[in-house]
């Protein structure tokens, strides 16, 4: 990234993430930056994935967190409900390194609010009872 | 310290060690075993051909020969009194040179004149209904019926409970560091924690002997250990059916050739080099090794299946120049016993050579009487692969965990590790639980069953799971929590691409 | 001795998507045994998303793709065993049988009118590549150091090189970097990644993360941990080319080197296996060698996608019940043979008359490849063929046949399916 500012035209040529067929996909930047075409993606969900890639690139962020008192479990898994900028990614594994949950814990129950000023919950992807 | 004082130390606890201080334990003596590692069988002891030598290969009137065809006479009873694994299946030396046959009949001259019993030479035919896949080129073979398999962990870890039960002590992680001989009779032993006082000192040390002997001998006797490697090839159970026997290659001019055996628990060994070495613990593997013994394997084995190996590794031979046992008093440090340079044939032999090193302990301190029992061994732990279906059943109503499977690949449950644990001398480490009962020995070599093995040992040593260690102090299993980077340094995210600092709970999990 | 329509070995994602299918609404009676004492297999410490975009069409985690399985085989009224490890798989006059033991029953004998092999895979361990050097603490293979860290909370080392580019390396790569651990290269032997390039892309480059293709480990150091480990570029015939070595310190080695079959079971009870696959050799119904045994999922062949893991399976449970209902084939089976660039292809034999309208075919080719078409043919004739932009070994590739098409052909001897300009 990075030749947007120059205001030359350029392409930029990238490898989608949005599902496992991992389509080459081509953005024609114009002027500024500004997203001009893009192309090779066999789905729309690669169109935006470009987009928001040379534009304001995101990423969803998994870990676990410790949970206290389930009978088996000591870890719950956790997912954001949904696409975090890419540059708070390690501010939100740093944010929840002092989470912990408490059984029980039910798929899709919030484990954290707002992590790390992102303005995305996180929630719980596994259970513990 | 050093106010009590025992009637013997014996320093090192491989088979050596540990089959002196099972006939020390006979007798009404104090004894203490010293080991540097944290376990039994850590050195020479768990790196070898896993084969007991017929007795064929050592030059006659030596030490080596003696004790080798004694040991290999005591080791089937000795193994079925212990609940050891053991398999008489005999060893062929096969000759692939017409021209070199000649050295087939001086072996089988040697042989008999050292007292090996029922060798012959077997021709082409014979020998390939015996061995279905010698190479094609063999033209003859020197047939041992009395060379046999052994598992040398469980042979090691037996004579060490035996012992053991039988009141003899044993400290482990307890390098000796220096031997001091006393003003009045006996030698100070000093270790990192201790100075242990003993009126007789058996150095049965492996490759670390001639620094033992050094200390105290005199200027012109100096013992020299070379470190002989030797690197292997571990082929998966699909293999272990290749050959019958032990197969070894008539040694040539073109040099020593490798053995291809089966194992007593159904792999296949395929091995060693044999490299003069510096370093006494080099026990790494190298290309050129490794690549040798897959050319070398191939002179005497059609077919080798290399592709399912599982595991190399590398030992090392305590050599010595004159190529003998160094058994016996050192001259001039009386009370100081030598078991040193114990090179193959030593796992062979080592039967014999407790007998030996104990005789001459008891004659240095006059003659200690006979206890009037020896306590036998705790029963082995059941190896629930080989029980029928109605007794594990039935094991597994009186013990739960004898019904929950750890390790897929060759079929251990919770409770064999769990005993393993808690059985006297008992296993510390993953490795330790892999040499008795042999979680981790297969083919996923511990990938799927080492987290669940460590779960156990955490668990039954009341330690954190992240402090367990596959060998001893230094080899955790983790090197802390998942947290601890972001944990111990709030607010200071470390960035990609630089190492994150060492957080506080890296020393919790050295403790 | 009990006895099931279906008795399904392993509670992974294809056990349980097979038992499902097999259930068939409650027509049929269905066991699934597991060893561990949870459903789901290796999903659930694969914490990372991913899955089910096929199957349920939005982006799941791994242990919410396995609890959507789990809740489906409970409501389905399968009967799950846990904590029971099966022990041996035979097939006898009266249909095959399992043999597993288990704390709460012993060892016990249960009978079946078919069963459905999915234990899934195993790593390839370092033993297995003979990597030159010591062997200390530190090693793992990914998928271990995937569950030392999601289900124990513990972090394998600090400073990291991850040798082969399977996705769970990939995934690792990622996972380690976001608990603080540094990871300092990822060498693949091969010239390319055996890995998908997404995951490259969000699991590497996001994190600077070089991979270094046509490299290995030539050498581990450190006698208790750990202490480096020496990373070489390799030629053509993937030999180390001497004098590239380059010392990486480190405390950690992790193995993303191959997934193998976990075939074990199959093997005792006499199936056939493909050298090829390492998996059974199957018909078009999944079935193996031994009438009645069937295999789907990681057992049968390694896949890249859970998703077509969970296809491929319901057709297996599908297909069990069928047998174990009393269907039986036409008794004529055609080979489905790997053709020029085709490493392999599953099933590897058909059943013109009775396959399905549409039956997928799964193969992986054995090279990289740029602007091909898949094609099949029979006698010659193009039976199906499919355009491909790009095709690796890492990704599986699927050609559909169709049974119209081959019905149309009169006799078929066999289908060959190969590269195409």
């Amino acid at each position: 990234m990075g030749a947007g500012g120059a205001g030359e035209k350029s392409d930029k040529v990238l490898t989608c993430i949005r599902c496992p067929r991992g389509c080459r996909v081509t953005v024609a930047l114009g002027a500024g930056g500004k997203v001009e075409a893009v192309s090779g993606n066999a789905c729309p969900r690669g169109d935006s994935y470009a987009r928001a890639e040379v534009t304001a690139p995101v990423r969803s962020v998994t870990t676990t967190v410790p949970v206290d008192g389930a009978r088996d479990e000591g870890r719950v898994a956790v997912k954001t409900v949904r696409e975090v900028p890419k540059g708070a990614v390690l501010d939100v594994v740093r944010a929840l390194a002092d989470v912990r949950a408490t059984a029980p814990v039910e798929i899709g129950d919030v484990i954290a609010r707002d992590v790390a000023g992102t303005g995305v919950d996180v929630v719980a992807t596994s259970r513990a009872r | 310290m050093g106010e009590s004082c025992y009637d013997v130390i014996v320093i090192g606890a491989g088979v050596c060690g540990c089959a002196i201080a099972r006939e020390l334990s006979r007798r009404r003596l104090s004894a203490c075993v010293l080991e540097a590692e944290e376990d039994v069988c850590c050195g020479t002891s768990k790196a070898n051909s896993a084969i007991v030598h017929a007795g064929f290969d050592a030059a006659t009137g030596t030490l080596m020969a003696r004790l080798n065809v004694e040991g290999s006479r005591l080791m089937g009873p000795l193994c079925e009194e212990l609940g050891v694994d053991y398999d008489r299946i005999g060893s062929l030396v096969v000759c692939v040179d017409g021209a070199q046959r000649g050295g087939l009949d001086a072996l089988l001259a040697r042989g008999r004149a050292n007292g090996v019993a029922d060798l012959r030479i077997v021709e082409r035919e014979e020998l390939r209904a015996l061995e279905p896949n010698v190479a094609d080129a063999a033209v003859a073979a020197l047939w041992a019926p009395t060379g046999a398999i052994v598992n040398p962990f469980q042979l090691t870890v037996a004579l060490a409970e035996t012992a053991a039960v039988n009141g003899v002590e044993f400290r482990f992680l307890s390098p000796v560091t220096g031997i001091a001989r006393r003003p009045d009779a006996g030698w100070d032993v000093t270790t990192p924690s201790d100075t242990l006082a003993a009126r007789v000192v058996v150095n049965a040390a492996g490759v670390h002997a001639d620094e033992l002997h050094n200390l105290v001998c005199a200027p012109g006797d100096r013992l020299e250990i070379a470190p002989r490697r030797g690197q292997y090839h571990v082929l998966d159970v699909t293999a272990g059916a290749h050959v019958r026997h032990t197969v070894f290659a008539l040694p040539t001019r073109l040099g020593k050739g490798v053995l291809v055996t089966p194992t007593t628990g159904g792999n296949l060994l395929v091995g060693p080099t044999a490299e003069d070495i510096e370093d006494k613990g080099g026990v790494d593997t190298t290309a050129d090794g490794l690549a040798e013994v897959v050319r070398k394997a191939a002179l005497t084995v059609r077919g080798v299946p290399f592709s399912e190996r599982i595991r190399t590794f590398a030992g090392l031979r305590a050599h010595q120049a004159g190529h003998d046992f160094v058994i016996g008093e050192v001259p001039g440090a009386p009370g100081f016993v030598n078991c040193a340079a114990i090179e193959s044939p030593g796992l062979s032999a080592a039967p014999a050579i407790g007998r030996m090193v104990t005789g001459i302990v008891c004659e240095l301190l006059g003659g200690p009487a006979e206890k009037d029992e020896l306590l036998p061994r705790p029963a082995p732990i059941p190896d629930v692969a080989r029980l029928s279906p109605e007794a594990w059943s039935a094991l597994a109503a009186a013990r739960p965990e004898y019904g929950r499977v750890v390790c897929r690949c060759r079929t251990v449950t919770e409770g064999q590790v769990v005993d393993a644990i808690r059985r006297p001398l008992g296993a510390r480490s993953l490795d330790g639980v892999k040499r008795r009962v042999e979680a981790g020995m297969g083919r996923c070599q511990g990938g799927f069953c080492s987290p669940r093995v460590a779960q156990i040992l955490a668990r039954e040593l009341g330690c954190d799971l992240a402090a367990v260690t596959l060998s001893g102090p230094g080899s955790e299993l983790a090197v802390g929590t998942d947290k601890d980077a972001w944990a111990g340094a709030p607010g200071v995210p470390a960035a990609p691409g630089t190492p994150a600092p060492a957080a506080p709970a890296g020393e919790e999990a050295s403790r | 001795m009990r006895r099931y329509d279906v008795v399904v070995v392993g509670g992974g994602p294809a056990g349980l998507a097979a038992a499902v299918a097999a259930r068939a609404g409650g027509r049929r009676s269905v066991a699934v045994i597991e060893r561990d004492r949870e459903l789901g297999g290796i999903l659930n410490q694969c914490v990372h998303s991913g899955f089910g975009l096929v199957t349920f069409g939005e982006e799941l985690t791994g242990p919410e793709y396995a609890a959507r399985w789990a809740d489906a085989a409970a409501e389905s009224g399968a009967e799950v065993l846990l904590g029971s490890m099966v022990l041996d798989v035979s097939a006898g006059p009266e249909g095959p049988a399992v043999t597993c033991v288990s704390a709460e029953r012993g060892v016990e004998r249960i009978g079946a009118g078919a069963v459905v092999l999915a234990m899934g895979c195993r790593e390839r361990p370092a033993g297995a590549l003979g990597i030159p050097g010591f062997r200390p603490a530190g090693v793992f293979t990914a998928g271990c150091a995937q569950r030392l860290v999601n289900r124990e909370g513990l972090l394998p080392g600090r400073e990291v090189v991850i040798l082969g580019s399977g996705d769970i390396g990939l995934i690792m790569a990622r996972r380690l970097t976001l608990e603080g651990a540094h990871v300092a290269c990822v060498a693949e032997l091969m010239p390319y990644s055996s890995g998908l390039k997404r995951n490259v892309v969000q699991c590497l480059d996001d994190f600077g993360i070089p991979l270094l293709l046509s490299h290995t480990v030539t050498r581990v150091e450190g006698r208790r941990r750990v202490e480096a480990v020496e990373v070489s570029r390799v030629d053509g015939a993937g030999r180390p080319v001497p004098g590239t070595g380059v010392r990486y310190p480190c405390d950690t080695l992790l193995l993303s080197v191959g997934l193998l079959p976990e075939n074990e079971l199959s093997r005792a009870a006499g199936v056939e296996l493909s050298p090829v696959t390492r998996g059974p050799v199957v018909d078009d119904s999944l079935m193996t060698s031994v009438p009645g045994v069937f295999a789907c999922g990681n057992v049968l062949h390694v896949h890249d996608l859970v998703d077509y893991v969970s296809q491929e399976a319901t057709r297996a449970g599908e297909c069990a019940g069928a047998w174990a209902d009393g269907a039986r084939g036409s008794g004529r089976t055609v080979p489905v043979v790997a053709g020029t660039g085709v490493r392999s292809a599953v099933p590897q034999r058909v059943d013109v008359a009775r396959m399905p309208d549409e039956l997928v075919v799964r193969l992986r080719v054995d090279g990289v490849y740029e602007r091909r078409s898949l094609v099949a043919r029979a006698g010659g004739e193009v039976v199906a063929r499919r355009r491909r932009d790009i095709l690796v070994p890492g990704e599986m590739e699927q050609v559909t046949l169709r049974r119209e098409a081959l019905l149309g052909l009169g006799g078929v001897d066999a289908i060959t399916i190969g590269l195409e300009a």
